[in-house]
């Protein structure tokens, strides 16, 4: 479903800032798989989901989405095939919009846009029912601003823009990373019932360990932009918190002696 | 009485037909955000170019009203055609060559400064820095003469049905998946981009249908006054921010887009009055830039001064409310929270 085949970045090349990110990095990822992906700062994980999005792109390397090489397409042409969540809960929606707008914006991702209405009648009703589903209420304040919903709310609503086009790859950087514990356990549900309801190519960055075993069926764990483990299916279930830190532990270890 | 009576309605028509300019600010300014002072070179380009039709094609016109009349129509057009240019000139260096929104503006109405200069001579064959109207009735002139009623009154009429207008149409436009795409690139560039929106091109129009409708008022104004100079659009963004701001503070934004856009509109006239009644008390007419500096700053710092006197307000009747609420937040924040916060319009 997805592919990075040797990914360089580098930033800031040619100044006394330059950074490698991603050194050669390959991905290969399976319709249906859910990963979780965890790794230090800076260790790319961001960069990576930014790669594959199309907000940078590589000096080097080959990403094919579905089949298709991107590449080289901008961000807003490869947006079709992709849904994104990002940290900030500022920065997937329109704040000055109205929520049913915003979901009207997400489900023309892809289509092209004309001179008709922004926002018809059918698609309110099916705003409704898919708004129905996050149980947060927000189906009865369809034309309320997204800037009044607070961060857990705009989140889930960001998550179900990213998933109602049925993406080929569903991309969330840290989406949970800034809500409340409590909260963030509610989008984190949510996340695994859209997800699993519409059987999405999923990749999940995230601080926490925990999480990062519990959901998904394979786990990956970056450093120093590459991938230094990856572990799927029974043996990523058995996976405990205190092998996960063992296990980084060694690797940026041996990292660091080379 | 009477002087006042009169004051209101010149300004009133005035602050009418240069709304049209502040509404196509409004696009940029506050839709696209995007502080674009391509403006002062369109709005005159508008004058510039409508002045240039009429005296050219001075002997169609004055066969007769209609024949006036259609040329009128045609030069106010070709304006809009030419301000869209401006705006589409602004909108690629900004998103092709990635110069700064401010200095894109700048350049292209530093450049439009000789071109205006180019246009009001193309009939003496070298830049000139007025073009008048002369020997040909303005659209307005051709109205006053067949209505038979005073010209501020075509002057009003006018004004009311063209600003009707753009507000009928820009609040349908908004409305269209093509409006809202554009709105939603002007409120969060990158979301816009994750929903596949081409930012780049939305911005190219936006800018080009603001600067349509700034050229648009540039030309009714020199229709109206029956003349077009190369410094008719100098100082012309900051009546255009004078008009948005004032509008914002007296009609609130959470009322329906045409009524936004409406209050702009309305902030124009209001302008025109505050400026007006201050040179009926007796200042010279050199005190108006200043003036409207004075205003402007005036009604930004309103919003600021009301939540300065709210927030203090708030911290002395409510401080241990507010802790209890925090806790209770914490383990509901997602389900509740802004429940009651928002909804008064009851859709």
């Amino acid at each position: 479903m997805l592919k990075l085949v040797n990914i360089h970045k580098t930033f800031n090349i040619g100044t006394i800032n330059e950074k490698k990110v991603l050194k050669g990095l390959n991905l290969n990822v399976d319709e249906g798989d859910f990963i979780t992906v965890i790794g230090g700062n800076g260790a790319g994980k961001s960069t990576m989901l930014n790669i594959i999005a199309g907000t940078y792109f590589p000096e080097e390397g080959q990403i094919e989405i579905d089949g298709i090489n991107v590449t080289k397409k901008p961000e807003y042409k490869r947006a079709k095939l992709l849904g994104r969540v990002f940290q900030d809960p500022m920065m997937g929606t329109a704040t000055n919009m109205e929520i049913q707008e915003n979901l009207a914006l997400a489900y023309r991702r892809g289509e092209p846009r004309g001179l008709s209405w922004g926002v018809t009648k059918k698609e309110k009703e099916e705003f409704k029912s898919q708004l129905k589903i996050l149980g947060l209420g927000l189906e009865d304040r369809m034309t309320a601003k997204v800037g009044l919903l607070s961060g857990g709310q705009r989140q889930a609503l960001t998550l179900l823009m990213a998933t109602m086009k049925k993406p080929k790859v569903l991309l969330l950087d840290e989406h949970t990373a800034a809500l409340d514990p409590k909260t963030a356990e509610k989008v984190l549900s949510v996340t695994e019932e859209l997800t699993g309801m519409n059987n999405l190519t999923t990749i999940m960055i995230t601080h926490n360990m925990k999480d990062a075993i519990r959901y998904g069926n394979r786990l990956i764990m970056m450093n120093e932009g590459n991938i230094i483990y990856d572990v799927r299916g029974e043996e990523k279930k058995n996976l405990t918190v205190a092998q996960l830190l063992d296990k980084f532990k060694i690797e940026s270890d041996k990292m660091l002696m080379v | 009485m009477d002087a006042i009576f009169s004051t209101l309605l010149t300004s009133s028509n005035q602050g009418l037909l240069w709304a049209v300019m502040a509404i196509g600010v409004y696009i940029s300014y506050r839709i696209l955000d995007f502080a674009d002072l391509t403006v002062e070179g369109s709005l005159t380009s508008g004058g510039a170019i409508a002045a240039m039709i009429m005296t050219m094609s001075k002997e169609f016109v004055s066969q007769g009203a209609a024949q006036s009349i259609f040329m009128s129509i045609v030069s106010l057009l070709v304006a809009m055609i030419v301000g869209a240019f401006a705006g589409m000139i602004t909108g690629l260096l900004n998103t092709k060559l990635k110069i700064a929104p401010i200095l894109s503006g700048i350049l292209t109405m530093t450049g439009l400064y000789t071109i205006n200069m180019l246009i009001m001579g193309a009939g003496v064959g070298e830049p000139s820095n007025s073009l008048a109207f002369s020997g040909v009735n303005s659209l307005f002139a051709e109205f006053t003469k067949l209505l038979s009623i005073p010209k501020n009154y075509v002057g009003l009429i006018f004004g009311l049905l063209f600003a009707a207008a753009i507000i009928a149409v820009l609040y349908w436009f908004f409305g269209t998946e093509v409006g809202s795409a554009m709105r939603a690139t002007g409120n969060n560039e990158r979301m816009a981009k994750a929903q596949g929106i081409n930012t780049e091109r939305y911005k190219i129009l936006g800018l080009m249908v603001s600067n349509a409708f700034v050229a648009l008022s540039g030309a009714l104004i020199a229709h109206w006054s029956g003349n077009a100079s190369v410094t008719m659009g100098t100082g012309s963004i900051v009546i255009g921010l004078a008009a948005i701001i004032i509008g914002e503070s007296i009609i609130s934004s959470k009322f329906q887009f045409w009524a936004t856009l409406a209050s702009v509109a309305i902030g124009s006239i209001i302008y025109r009055i505050i400026i007006a009644f201050i040179m009926l008390a007796g200042l010279q007419a050199a005190y108006t830039n200043l003036l409207t500096a004075v205003l402007i700053v005036a009604a930004l710092s309103i919003p600021i001064i009301k939540q300065k006197i709210k927030g203090k307000a708030k911290t002395v009747t409510v401080g241990n409310d507010n802790n209890e609420g925090i806790i209770k937040d914490a383990n509901s924040d997602i389900v509740d929270k802004s429940q009651n916060k928002d909804d008064k319009r009851g859709d």
